[in-house]
Order: C-alpha cells, then sequence, then structure tokens
C-alpha cells in the first residue's frame, strides 16, 4: 500500500502539470483582456498599455508561465488581477462554502441513495422499484437550477422553513449555517442520489444473482443478513466508483446552485472570475479542482481494498 | 399539526438564524441592499465601472457637486473665481476628517486632484491648461490656468466617467495606472476592509464625525447624513433569487429589477417598485469609421435610417412603461435635449430612404461584422433588432457572438473586419454620460486617439472647443443644438432610445429613499418595528 500511494502521488505531478500548461495556454489564447475590464469604457490605448504593464501581461507568454510556476512551486499563487487581493486568501476564503455543500451533499446523497437502490433491487418490479426508478430518472432530467427554484418556492416562500439564500459560516452561527446550507445540499443532491440509487440497484441485482447469495439464502439466514452482509458489500465497489466519477458532476452542479442560493464559493468565484478574465485566479482554481479530483479518485481506490480483500496494491 | 410544525420550524431555524447571522452590536440598523453587480475593483480613478464609482460615492466626497438642477454648488469646499477666469480659489469646510482621524488638508485635495488629472478626459482637459495648483494656506488652495476653461467646476463636479473624489495626500500620491489599495475617505460611510469579500459583501459604517453641510440633500450634494449604522452590499448574480429574498425580508434593497420580473413584485405587500434614476440610460450603436463600408457617410447614415428605435426597445425592455423613444443624443430630461435630424429613428419610417441611399452607395455587399455579445442581458437585444433592420434594407450582416470580455478586446483592434476587426457594435450609458458634450466620449472625433470606432471629425473637435470656452449657458445651448443636427448627418453614433430601470425595496421598514442617478444611501432610515 505504501508504494501505491507513493507512486500515485508521483502520477499525480505529471497530471497537474499537464492540466496548468494547458489552462495557461487556453486562457491566453482566449480573447479577452483584463486590462480592458479594470480600465473600463472610456481609457485610452495609452492607458491600457500601461495598466498591462503594471500587471504584467506585457511580457512575452513564457516569462509569464515561467513566473507563475517558479512562484507557485513557492507556494505564492499570485494576486487577482482585478481585485488585487492574493489568490491564495481568494480561494480559501471562498473554499469552505463550497466544502461544506459538497460534504452534506454526499453524505446526504449516500445516505438517501444507497437505501433506495437496496430497495429497489430486493423489490425488483414492485412498486417501490417503480418508484426509485421514477425518482432517478427525474433526479437525473430535471435541471440543478429547477429543483433548486421548486426547494425554494416550496420550503421558504410558502412554508417559510429554510431562508431562500446566503451562507454563516458554522463557526459563527451553527443553526443559521444548518439553516442554509438544507435546501442547496437536497438541490445539489438530487442528480447524485439518482444515479448512486441507479447504480446500487443494478450492482446488487447483479451480485443477488451469484451463487454464494443462493448458498447464504440456502444456509436459512435472514434477508437481512444476505442482503446487507453478503450482498451490499460486495456490490459496493461499483457504487464507490460511481461516486468518485460523479465528483465531477458535483463540481459542475455547484456552480448553478450556488448562483440559486447566493453561495460565495468556488464555483461562483470561478464563473466571475472567468468573465472578467483574472487569469491568476482561474489557473489556481483550476489547478486545486484537478488537484482535488485526483485526491477523491486516490481516496475510492483506497476503499476498494477495504470493501473487497481480493483487491490489494 | 402541520400549522403546529411549521410554527415550529420558523421558530427553531430563524431564532438561531437571527441570532447569528448578523454579528454587529445589538439595536444596530443595518440596510442590507443588492447592487446591479458585484465590487471587485476598489480605485475610482483607475476604472470607470459603475459600482466602483457607487462604492466611492459612499466613502469619498467631493470638492463640489451636481444638484438635481445639473448645477454645480460647493460640497467640501467654497468656491470662487476670479473675473477674469483663470484663478479658482478652493476654501475647504471647517472640520473635515479622514475616516482615519486625520484633518483633511489642501494637499491632500492637490494630490487628489493631480492623479485624477491623469486619467479623466475633462480632468486631461483642464490640466491642458493649469499654469499652477497650489496652497494658498492651512485650509484654502488655488487653481490657475492659463485660459479661461469655464467647463472646469462641471467637470469637477461631474459623477459619471472618473468622478473626482478626496483622498488623502498618501493614498492619492499612488501612479494613477496602479490601483490604491486603502478606501479610507472623508464621505459619509467608512470602507470595512475586514468584511470585504470581492465580488460578494462590501460593508459600509456610518462615519460619526462626518460633517453634514447646512443645505439639503440634493442628489450628490448637500447633507449626507446616515440614520442607519451600516449598509451591506451583497452581491446575487441571479436575479430570481434576489426577488425572493426581497419577497421573504431577507434583503431590504434591491437597486435594479429585471423588468420581466416586475409582476413577481408588483402584489407583494409591504415591497414597492420605482424608477430612482429617472434621467435612465441609452443605448446606442457605434461603426468602424476606418473601414468599409462604414468609413462612408452615406452608407452610415443608410444604417442608421434602416434602424429604429421602437423595435430595439420593444426587444430590450418589452414594457412602454420603461422605455423612451428619445432623438436626442444628449438624452431626454437633460438641459441639452434637441431632437433635430432624429425623424428616422423615432417614427421608424427611414426604411425606403436607406434602400435607396444603400443602392446609390458604393457598397459591394461585403459583410458587415456585427458584434454581438451574448453575456450581458441588456446588450443581447439590441444586434439582433439590428442585424434584421440592415438586412432590410439590402446590407449583409455577418452576426458574430461572443461574450462581453471577447468584445471589449476585440472592438480596441484597428484591424479589417475580416481579419479580426470589426464594423458596428452596441453598448449603454447612463445618460449623465452622455449628456454633456465634453464627457460624451462619442463625440470625440480625434481619429485614431478618439474612442472605439476611431472618427475623424475635425468640425466637430471645433464645437467641443467652441462648447468648452463658451462663457454663458445660450451659447452652450446652441453648441449642442449643432452637434445633435451633426451627428445625425454625419452619424458619428446612432442614438436607440432611453430606458429605465426600476429599483425595488421593503417599504416596510425602509423610508427616505430618494431619486438620483445613482443609489445613494444617506437620508434613508430603517424601521424594523
Amino acid at each position: 500500500m505504501p508504494i501505491f500511494l507513493v507512486r500515485r502521488f508521483l502520477a499525480a505531478i505529471p497530471v497537474l502539470l499537464t492540466v496548468a500548461v494547458f489552462v495557461f495556454l487556453l486562457l491566453r489564447l482566449t480573447p479577452g483582456d483584463p486590462a480592458a475590464i479594470i480600465a473600463g469604457d472610456m481609457a485610452t490605448p495609452e492607458q491600457l498599455e500601461r495598466i498591462r504593464a503594471t500587471l504584467g501581461l506585457d511580457q512575452p507568454i513564457i516569462v509569464q508561465f515561467g513566473t507563475w510556476i517558479v512562484d507557485i512551486l513557492r507556494g505564492d499563487f499570485g494576486t487577482s488581477l482585478i481585485s488585487r487581493q492574493p489568490v491564495l486568501n481568494l480561494v480559501t476564503d471562498r473554499m469552505w462554502p463550497t466544502i461544506w455543500i459538497g460534504l452534506i451533499t454526499i453524505a446526504l446523497s449516500v445516505i438517501i441513495a444507497v437505501p433506495m437502490g437496496v430497495l429497489a433491487a430486493w423489490k425488483q418490479g414492485s412498486w417501490i422499484d417503480h418508484l426509485v426508478m421514477t425518482f432517478s430518472v427525474l433526479g437525473f432530467s430535471v435541471p440543478v437550477f429547477v429543483t433548486g427554484y421548486l426547494l425554494i418556492t416550496l420550503f421558504a416562500l410558502d412554508l417559510q422553513l429554510f431562508p431562500v439564500q446566503g451562507y454563516t459560516p458554522p463557526s459563527q452561527d451553527f443553526g443559521s449555517f444548518a439553516a442554509r446550507v438544507v435546501l442547496p445540499s437536497f438541490t445539489l443532491a438530487s442528480i447524485y442520489i439518482a444515479l448512486i440509487a441507479r447504480m446500487t440497484r443494478a450492482s446488487l441485482l447483479n451480485v443477488l444473482g451469484e451463487d454464494y447469495v443462493r448458498t447464504a439464502r440456502a444456509k436459512g439466514l435472514t434477508e437481512r443478513r444476505v442482503l446487507f452482509r453478503h450482498a451490499l458489500r460486495n456490490a459496493a465497489v461499483p457504487v464507490m466508483t460511481v461516486i468518485g466519477t460523479g465528483f465531477a458532476l458535483l463540481i459542475s452542479g455547484v456552480v448553478v446552485t450556488e448562483s440559486v442560493f447566493n453561495i460565495p464559493g468556488l464555483g461562483r468565484l470561478t464563473v466571475d472570475s472567468i468573465f472578467a478574465r483574472d487569469y491568476p485566479v482561474i489557473q489556481a482554481l483550476i489547478l486545486l479542482t484537478a488537484g482535488i479530483y485526483v485526491l477523491v479518485n486516490l481516496l475510492i481506490d483506497i476503499s476498494y481494498s477495504f470493501l473487497d480483500p481480493r483487491i490489494r496494491y | 399539526m402541520n400549522a403546529n410544525l411549521n410554527t415550529l420550524g420558523r421558530g427553531s431555524l430563524y431564532a438561531g438564524l437571527m441570532a447569528g447571522a448578523l454579528a454587529m452590536p445589538a439595536g444596530a440598523q443595518t440596510i442590507t441592499a443588492v447592487m446591479h453587480s458585484g465590487l471587485r475593483v476598489l480605485d475610482p480613478v483607475i476604472t470607470t465601472a459603475h459600482i466602483t464609482r457607487d462604492n466611492a460615492s459612499m466613502i469619498f466626497d467631493t470638492l463640489v457637486s451636481l444638484n438635481s438642477d445639473f448645477e454645480v454648488v460647493p460640497q467640501m469646499a467654497e468656491y470662487e473665481v476670479s473675473e477674469d477666469g483663470l484663478t479658482y480659489t478652493f476654501t475647504l469646510r471647517d472640520g473635515l476628517t479622514w475616516h482615519d482621524g486625520g484633518e483633511v488638508t489642501p494637499a491632500d485635495c492637490i494630490a487628489s486632484m493631480k492623479r485624477w488629472m491623469e486619467r479623466d478626459g475633462g480632468g486631461q482637459m483642464i490640466a491642458d491648461k493649469m499654469e499652477s495648483l497650489e496652497a494658498t494656506g492651512d485650509n484654502s488652495f488655488e487653481l490657475v490656468l492659463t485660459e479661461p476653461f469655464p467647463y472646469t467646476l462641471t467637470a469637477m463636479a461631474k459623477v459619471s466617467g472618473l468622478a473626482l473624489f478626496m483622498m488623502p495626500e498618501r493614498i492619492a500620491s499612488t501612479p494613477s495606472d496602479q490601483a490604491i489599495e486603502e478606501l479610507i475617505g472623508s464621505g459619509p460611510f467608512k470602507f470595512v476592509q475586514e468584511e470585504f469579500q470581492p465580488g460578494v459583501r462590501v460593508v459600509f459604517e456610518k462615519f460619526e464625525d462626518y460633517v453634514v453641510t447646512p443645505e439639503p440633500a440634493d442628489w450628490f450634494s448637500g447633507a449626507k447624513e446616515v440614520l442607519v449604522d451600516r449598509v451591506e452590499w451583497v452581491t446575487m448574480p441571479d436575479a430570481q433569487t434576489a426577488i425572493n429574498a426581497l419577497v421573504n425580508g431577507e434583503i431590504d434593497y434591491m437597486e435594479s429589477v429585471p423588468v420581466d420580473l416586475l409582476p413577481l413584485l408588483e402584489t407583494v405587500e409591504g415591497v414597492e417598485t420605482q424608477v430612482l434614476n429617472d434621467l435612465g440610460s441609452v443605448t446606442i450603436g457605434r461603426m468602424n469609421f476606418l473601414h468599409p463600408p462604414f468609413d462612408d457617410p452615406q452608407i452610415r447614415r443608410a444604417a442608421m435610417m434602416a434602424l429604429n428605435q421602437e423595435d430595439v426597445l420593444t426587444a430590450l425592455i418589452g414594457n412602454p412603461e420603461y422605455y423612451q423613444v428619445c432623438g436626442a443624443i444628449f438624452g431626454c430630461g437633460t438641459p441639452y435635449e434637441f431632437t433635430d435630424g432624429s425623424e428616422t429613428l423615432t417614427t421608424g419610417d427611414g426604411v425606403e430612404q436607406a434602400t435607396q441611399l444603400l443602392e446609390e452607395s458604393d457598397y459591394d455587399g461585403t459583410p458587415i461584422v456585427l458584434m454581438q455579445p451574448t453575456d450581458v442581458v441588456t446588450l443581447t437585444a439590441q444586434p439582433i433588432v439590428a442585424a434584421q433592420a440592415l438586412r432590410n434594407v439590402g446590407f449583409n450582416v455577418d452576426m458574430q457572438p461572443m461574450d462581453w470580455q471577447t468584445l471589449v478586446t476585440r472592438r480596441a483592434s484597428q484591424a479589417a473586419p475580416s481579419d479580426g476587426g470589426w464594423n458596428i457594435f452596441f453598448t449603454n450609458w447612463v445618460v449623465p454620460e452622455v449628456s454633456n458634450p465634453l464627457a460624451n466620449v462619442m463625440l470625440n472625433g480625434r481619429g485614431d486617439e478618439a474612442w472605439f470606432g476611431w472618427p475623424t471629425d475635425e468640425e466637430m473637435n471645433q464645437m467641443l472647443a467652441d462648447f468648452g470656452a463658451a462663457e454663458d449657458e445660450e451659447t452652450r445651448k446652441s453648441l449642442a443644438e449643432q452637434m445633435q443636427a451633426h451627428v445625425m448627418e454625419n452619424v458619428n453614433y446612432v442614438h436607440l432610445g432611453q430606458y429605465f430601470s426600476p429599483a425595488a425595496w421593503r417599504s416596510d421598514v425602509l423610508s427616505g429613499v430618494e431619486t438620483a442617478p445613482f443609489p445613494v444611501f444617506w437620508g434613508v432610515s430603517k424601521d424594523e418595528g
């Protein structure tokens, strides 16, 4: 395992480097000029040129890239071209709402979707199965913003159980934090629940047809024991894979959810930075996202060995 | 049962919510407002972004100011102009202090003026004629010009483009192409740096030592009396969310409500909607004078006659209560409201003439590159309507969709349209940005030094120079009327009408919300009952 971990960490370096080069070039090739955005409509060409020089945008691309990489290796992600705030501060300030919403979404999804999938598989062909599958199709088909607005209308405006929007850090006020994350988390979880429930059902149906499950039943084990001790554990590997690959879905969903619920997280920061061509912020965010994606998938790989003793690294 | 659960839910959740959501002193009155965009650039001298100007107007004050009659009046300083029109003497009011406790001195004001003069068009005109700018006492300073320039005080008082805000000397000494990093002003509100989140949240606190002028508040002049403890601006990228938050009482004020969403608020008790900026905005089309076919005035006229304001405004705003067909390039409701030559734009009967003009011209059918921004709600309709109108009279139009920032970069290119350049684009201005000929950048006819489109127009330049030098309002009005006719003849730009954005606020808690060309929070009180 330690060798596997070291190997995987080393393999992440070229991945992140490729992402860095790709993002840097893509941004520089995309039309748009941060200096023009800063200066506004009435700036003269000379004023624009001076602002470009101040921001270092008049340097050759290779020099800009070299400076950026060297700074990153020193832990300096640069300064936002637009707000002149350190990028690291901007990202860390905006990271926690997204992390909290993401974690709660995954927890909610697993807690709700796995039992749903198990039930659907266990009662295959019954109304429960049909209900779960209908929910899955709906969860997958209805756009996140529609789900968000429906939940706001029902639970915030009509029933007044939760606030419409906003975010409070848990350290500041846990009650307010809890009230404000419920609707966005359920909104975001709707897709994830659909995905995981469907995969759990399919995976469990496969396993339930195996000889060892028939043997377990023949031994006289209770149905609950057969399901949870024998079948579900073996069906968990593909479910974990879906949770890992579905992480990308979560990231794209966060962008919309943060807008609908006015949560100052990384999703909104990413969109705002792209529209403003705030290169250092976009570069840091893409690198961070790629890093998290690599890490999540590493954790999923590690989890396989706990779920299936046959898998060894 | 359900009712009980609801009550329990509301009680428990909102108790938690209200207890900690607002970390402020007990009893503090806070106005929570959703502005038209997020604040990212703080320096009001480096950018013309409206949100930056709005933020600066809370924190900084001005030497002289503009009232609702477009008159220049004293604000931080009394002023005197010598009989020969060459010397302007400013005397600071007593007791003015910065937010950090320092005293406002002539040196601070001189440094602020010099930095502003390097960036602002009006400021540059003053600088070109400036002989000296020096302190003459502990609380007075003098601006001496080499020749009379009656526009001086108007330029110093203007609130559009780059306004002249006063800053402490140590901040105003920052080079004008570098953004300032500290927001210390002498205005009615203090900027709370530690609670600022770029693009998300701006917090202001009442400046207790602000010296309120004896004159009543009027637009940006007079008594800027703050009646609450704090103002918080929160950015909501989604207008529907902001409306929901207003309905639920989570925010108090929304600067700009999309007209198509207004019906959602019109029946809500305790919410008032009204146009506060009653001058509104104008939408315009700008052609590229450097390249065919719009280097030919006849073809530019054909294009202008093909367009009509009603079609554009219907597509852009929809509800006629919130737009105005207006032929005046300086805006309707302004001192220079003249409509000469705008008949085809306002009546829409220029199609035949346009077709004939185009047929008689040298236009060879080369596609016109029309840039269409797809991500700015207030700019998506104009290109679509215009493209069809131009096709109707015989233009071959190549409409190219792009995001606004791509357009902003591309419009700076003087390359041929087929080589990454462009022929026509559309944008919007708030009326104070176009209402004065010297502030209206689209009139500048200095070729490569002019605004995007780069017209060379000596006749217009002469009229602008005469306007700046004119000593009486009658002469200025006469020149403004001539400029109106000239723009319609030469088509320096196409004026496509005026529109108004309604604001909305909780009238059950806020009082004193007044009309002004940008949102003002002084004079507004909050009563939570």
